[in-house]
């Protein structure tokens, strides 16, 4: 790596450094806007007691179930984990800490964690098994649950275009949580469809500023539809 | 006769105002898009990052990277646009969506409402609900009024654990409307062919009858 040239080669080159034990963010909702490639080299490589803060879990050999499936995973962050029949005998034996914390939360946890804020005050969640054991205040006649950010070792995002210095483009909804999660990570990771020179992207329809990124590799994706719903014609 | 999961969407499509910004759940609420009054314009969120969501796609259009929160194929209406799931939150907890319509297990006469959770069964998680019923100030509740068994679900206080506190007005069943204050269920609106008699069988909760009870119009 040359400057601000964030361009690997190899998914190996990509995860350099990730090692047993680390705490990751995995972008995506869904299987829609997942590092599908970041995700199978982990699987390859082999590293194990990962905490992955992650929507959802993937399906049973799709995303992070392929990581389930050998036993990678010992704590999970997630708002819904309803697909996926792995996640749950693991989840139900013990193997697998699950810590489901509301969408907004989730996603507000990661944007503060990435923005440098320790902590914050949201009404969602309070007065429900969310709130036990944590800090409450009443501000202005409603009541509010302290809920501390995130941060990882890596994140491993998604992104629809990249230039060389990392600036990213999404599309569409495959954005969802890889932005924030882009700015969390000490190492941030994309992968791409497509990566242009440095100054071909126009600065105005920049997601995500080259500035939270680390490393750029492109891929070639499956981008697999769990619920393909059409119209009657 | 109970009213049909259609016309139960049909029902709710009423709260619907010109101009509104919709979040609608998974289930019966999504059914509310297709009942959107005539002459009006609303604008439909998807908390995974889209307000301006469009009907399903064609087989041709269908597009791996555009779903909703549901997880199904969609597309993009005119005026839409995307965002990433902090910001989509930011909209939903700051009280920018207009209406909210969203499945329930149980609610109570407190405005209580358990909808993620059943203990001993298979904990799926609140996705965006417990979000959803924080911030919005308009939320409608779609439920079965009882269960398979005729226990009701309409609660003096809910039993199974919470997914918001005191943040649900208005619920929507296969039998009634009702209005939640003042401690009480009030009986708005029965269902056409439901006895006021069923629906006072039914709910467990306090509940207050008005001098007539006028059928939903479907």
């Amino acid at each position: 790596m040359a400057g601000l040239n964030k361009v690997v080669t190899s998914y190996q080159e990509a995860l350099a450094g990730l090692t047993d034990g680390m705490t990751l963010m995995v972008g995506g909702f869904g299987l829609c806007g997942i590092p599908e490639n970041l995700i199978t080299t982990m699987r390859d490589i082999g590293v194990t007691d990962l905490t992955c803060i992650s929507n959802n879990a993937g399906v049973d050999d799709f995303g992070l179930g392929l990581l389930l499936q050998k036993n990678q995973i010992k704590k999970i962050y997630a708002s819904y984990v309803g697909e996926n029949a792995l996640f749950e005998k693991q989840m139900l034996s013990g193997e697998l800490e699950v810590v489901l914390t509301p969408q907004g939360t989730l996603a507000e946890k990661i944007r503060a964690g990435g923005a440098g804020i320790p902590a914050f005050f949201t009404a969602t969640g309070y007065g429900t098994p969310i709130a036990e054991g944590k800090e409450t205040r009443e501000i202005d006649g409603r009541h509010y649950i302290l809920e501390p950010s995130l941060t990882a070792d890596f994140a491993l995002i998604k992104a629809w275009k990249a230039d060389t210095m990392g600036n990213l483009v999404y599309r569409n909804t495959a954005m969802n949580f890889n932005p924030m999660m882009a700015t969390a990570g000490k190492i941030t990771v994309v992968e791409v469809e497509e990566i242009v020179e440095a100054g071909e992207l126009d600065p105005h329809h920049i997601h995500t500023p080259g500035i939270y990124v680390n490393r750029v590799i492109k891929g070639t994706f499956e981008k697999r539809i769990e619920q393909r719903t059409v119209k009657a014609r | 006769m109970a009213v049909s999961r259609e016309q139960i969407a049909q029902r709710i499509a009423q709260e619907l105002k010109d101009g509104y910004y919709v979040n609608l759940g998974i289930g019966i609420p999504t059914l509310v898009a297709n009942y959107i009054p005539e002459g009006i314009e609303v604008m439909l969120q998807s908390e995974n990052g889209l307000l301006g969501m469009g009907e399903f796609p064609t087989e041709e259009n269908v597009d791996a990277d555009l779903i909703n929160a549901g997880k199904q194929t969609v597309t993009m209406a005119k005026g839409a646009s995307l965002f990433s799931s902090a910001e989509s939150f930011a909209m939903i907890r700051g009280g920018h969506v207009d209406l909210t319509v969203l499945g329930a297990f149980e609610v109570d006469v407190s405005g209580n409402i358990a909808s993620w959770m059943i203990p001993g069964k298979l904990i799926k998680g609140m996705g965006g609900a417990m979000d959803l019923v924080a911030g919005a100030e308009n939320i409608v509740v779609t439920m079965m009024h009882a269960d398979k068994k005729g226990n009701s679900k309409i609660l003096d206080a809910c039993t199974l654990p919470l997914t918001g506190a005191q943040c649900i007005k208005k619920v929507v069943t296969d039998l009634a409307v009702l209005e939640i204050k003042d401690g009480a269920f009030h009986l708005l609106e029965r269902a056409p062919g439901v006895s006021v008699e069923e629906i006072i069988e039914k709910t467990a909760g306090k509940l207050i009858l008005p001098d007539v009870v006028p059928v939903m119009k479907l």
